[in-house]
């Protein structure tokens, strides 16, 4: 039996070194430990509420507010056995409030960087204080990511901005670039905080309590990089031994779906990308159209008013072809954006499980106590996905719904101000 | 190249015959000589000009050649409420007479007219006494051609555009498609919402039609405008016909009276020469007085009659332009309000789709 360490969901006691100084470098195996560890997390206080979803995105998008499509009636997942979930009671179940913003920069003699302010409130009891503001800046993000992902490796860990945009459409330091980012860092952390595990985590709550200098000492208690790299190998040479071969058809279909869905996904991003570019190119040319007429009234006499009104219109059309532009590029690309990168994620976890199950399997002659945990694990999993594929789908439903929304006034926009033209000039 | 134009014959009997667009070219050219001082109704264009890159500017499109039909027509109609021009007879038996028309053209002479004009329009020349009214009016023609041609351009590339937003929003249609094959509860609403994108796609093909429309009715103006400009040209043509006559008739006055007194009011060869070589015998100055006396004569006449031919274009082209403002005013208005209308109904679909679209969406 090995005794992993593995990180328990809920902070006990036991696990507030993080990951751990004496982890193994078999990071593929939960082994025995975590096991009933997660087992017993389960039992504990970890909300599969509907209502928690009303407040997943603490964020400007008012309009995600309205999801609710976790509804009771989900896929029948056979995490029956570990399900012993209690409903929190009442609907704010929102214990935990994190914003980030204030980007500030921070000039050092070898780099120059920016950090953003990180404001947390909570009425968790485990936390020390209600309130607590720290500054963190990218790389700490990164580092909390992969400590995460290290923890729960077949959980769904929300993505990260990247590191900087290949297209090399914004400066590294562009006030564009750094205001995408701190959203994208808001919603990181706060998706972080509504998910029922990996809220409870004890880096998480490192992360958004510590003071700098404490951050960084904690940070250096990590694996070593040398274990890092037993893990990649290990996973390298399980995923060449065909780690498919039992799998459960439930994730035989999730990743074809997940192939599927990632590749249209990005086929829409590159759309929604050729429409902004497209209306930019419009509203260019719009903008030259309007002064034209104003132009020619200035010959004319009895068509000078109309003419002038034509112009009126034109440029408010023009303003609201801008509008329509900064809806698309606010709201639907960030999020084509982000659903890209869970589609990778997805597709990393996939694999993870499946070495995990090729691990399991080549060892399956020893433990049948092995395999029920095991299945426990895949049972969490399995739940899990399905809880972020619905995520995912509620998330569409309200972007698709904002964005029509933007449209929809966009053309109303137009109309007022095409009316009003025909009123104008039939007087 | 000409296309073949089928007319019906208005103030005929019975009559449907073919024209090609060379004829009507003729008949216009005919018409513009004849009648200098009107604004003879344009021609649409010959070739296609001003298009966005979907229309084709091939001049054998059905498309451009049922706009060219129209135009024709339009045309025309123009020619035919025209209080001068509609009672003209080649007018009459363009409309009626099958064979034979462009010999009878011909035959008026008016060739000979629109050569002469024709060199002389391109001159340049200085008017010395310019009618304000005209060249206002010149100015006025100039600017509104310049300003049509900038805004059918841009308009044309605006056409362009909004094409190219339209049409990729149809890629949607595509991918929703493809993906609601893979949703379970998303499935039905992705769907149908793909459905409403590829109808959004598709209705812009029909609203730019409707602009060409729009388009065609600026370039008539476009085209008018230069008719105008042509009317002040004729008529600098004459003012400077005029000023050159009577300058022509005062040199000849003074010529007559420095013979007949015999000083030398003004510096001349004659007058040199005369000095180093001796004046004339009596006699040739006598002859010379009595022709010059007649061409005086002459050149007093045709100034009267120029005079007057002048008085009488300015009057009759001044009422036509009055007549051309009030027409001009009248429909840029109404194919303004007409733009607006089809603005709005673009609009109107937009709403519809999107509401639909959403509709869809929220049922995901």
């Amino acid at each position: 039996m090995e005794a992993e360490d593995w990180v328990p969901g809920p902070p006990l006691p036991a696990g507030g070194e993080g990951p751990g100084a004496d982890s193994q470098p078999a990071a593929g195996v939960p082994g025995t430990a975590g096991g009933p560890l997660l087992a017993a997390a389960a039992a504990e206080v970890l909300a599969l509420d509907d209502e928690e979803d009303d407040l997943e995105v603490f964020s400007k998008d008012t309009s995600l507010a309205e999801v609710n499509s976790f509804s009771p009636s989900m896929p029948i997942s056979p995490s029956s056995m570990t399900n012993q979930y209690k409903l929190e009671d009442g609907p704010e179940l929102r214990d935990l409030f994190i914003t980030v913003d204030d980007p500030e920069s921070h000039i050092t003699a070898i780099e120059t960087f920016i950090t953003y302010r990180v404001v947390t409130k909570t009425s968790r009891g485990e936390f020390d204080s209600s309130e607590y503001e720290v500054r963190r800046r990218y790389q700490d993000f990164l580092w909390l990511k992969s400590k995460l992902e290290e923890a729960h490796p077949t959980l769904i860990i929300p993505p990260l901005p990247e590191k900087f945009i290949i297209k090399g459409m914004v400066e590294r330091f562009s006030d564009e670039f750094i205001e995408t980012r701190r959203k994208a860092l808001h919603k990181f952390l706060n998706r972080i905080a509504d998910h029922p595990t990996l809220t409870f985590n004890e880096d998480f709550k490192i992360f958004l309590t510590a003071q700098a200098w404490e951050l960084s000492s904690h940070k250096k208690q990590g694996p070593g990089l040398l274990s890092r790299m037993g893990q990649t190998v290990r996973a390298v040479a399980s995923s060449v031994r065909g780690a498919v071969k039992n799998r459960p058809g439930m994730f035989t279909e999730m990743n074809d779906y997940m192939e599927t869905f990632s590749q249209k996904i990005n086929v829409l991003d590159k759309i929604a990308h050729r429409i902004y570019k497209e209306e930019r190119d419009y509203f260019n040319e719009m903008k030259e159209y309007g002064p034209i007429h104003t132009l020619w009234s200035a010959s004319e006499e009895d068509l000078a008013d109309s003419l002038k009104g034509i112009a009126n219109c034109i440029d408010r059309c023009c303003k609201a072809t801008e509008k329509r532009m900064a809806g698309l590029s606010e709201n639907l690309l960030p999020i084509l954006h982000e659903y890209i990168l869970y589609s990778e994620i997805l597709m990393g976890v996939l694999k993870r499980r499946d070495q995990i199950q090729g691990e399991l399997d080549s060892k399956v002659d020893a433990l049948a106590n092995k395999k029920t945990e095991k299945d426990l694990l895949s049972e969490e999993i399995g739940k899990l996905e399905d809880k972020v594929e619905r995520a995912n789908n509620a998330l569409r439903a309200d972007w698709d719904r904002w964005k029509q929304n933007m449209q929809c006034d966009m053309r109303s926009t137009f109309t007022h101000v095409a009316e009003n033209n025909l009123h104008y000039y039939e007087e | 190249r000409a296309v073949e134009s089928q007319i019906e014959g208005q103030c005929a009997p019975v009559d449907s015959l073919w024209r090609r667009y060379s004829e009507f070219e003729l008949l216009r050219n005919y018409l513009s000589v004849t009648y200098p001082h009107i604004v003879v109704p344009p021609l649409p264009e010959k070739r296609a000009d001003f298009v966005w890159h979907k229309l084709s500017a091939d001049n054998m499109d059905p498309d451009f050649v049922e706009r060219r039909r129209m135009g024709l027509e339009n045309f025309l109609l123009r020619v035919a409420s025209h209080p001068v021009l509609c009672q003209d007879k080649i007018f009459h038996s363009f409309l009626t007479q099958e064979g034979g028309w462009k010999e009878m053209v011909n035959e008026t002479g008016f060739q000979l007219k629109a050569d002469s004009r024709l060199k002389a329009l391109n001159a340049t020349f200085r008017v010395k006494n310019p009618d304000k009214r005209f060249t206002e009016l010149k100015h006025y023609s100039d600017e509104l051609q310049s300003v049509i041609s900038h805004l059918l351009r841009v308009r044309a590339r605006v056409a362009d555009r909004l094409y190219g937003v339209y049409k990729v929003h149809g890629n949607y249609g595509r991918v929703f498609s493809e993906w609601s094959a893979i949703e379970k509860e998303m499935g039905d609403g992705l769907q149908s919402a793909g459905h409403h994108m590829d109808v959004y796609a598709a209705s812009i093909d029909d609203i730019l039609e409707e602009e060409e429309h729009y388009a065609d009715q600026l370039k008539e103006y476009l085209f008018y405008a230069e008719a105008l400009r042509a009317v002040c040209r004729k008529h600098e043509l004459m003012q400077y016909d005029l000023e050159m006559a009577a300058q022509d008739l005062t040199s000849k006055k003074q010529q007559c009276e420095e013979l007949a007194t015999g000083t030398v009011r003004t510096f001349s060869l004659k007058g040199m020469t005369s000095k180093l070589f001796g004046q004339e015998t009596p006699e040739q100055r006598e002859a010379k007085i009595k022709v010059l006396e007649e061409q005086i004569q002459e050149g007093e006449e045709q100034l009267k009659s120029k005079n007057l031919e002048g008085r009488d274009f300015v009057k009759s082209a001044w009422a036509d332009i009055e007549r051309f403002k009030e027409q001009k005013n009248h429909d840029l208005k109404e194919a303004l309000i007409s733009y607006a209308v089809m603005q709005i109904s673009m609009c109107k679909k937009g709403i519809q789709v999107w509401t639909n679209a959403k509709e869809c969406f929220s049922k995901m």
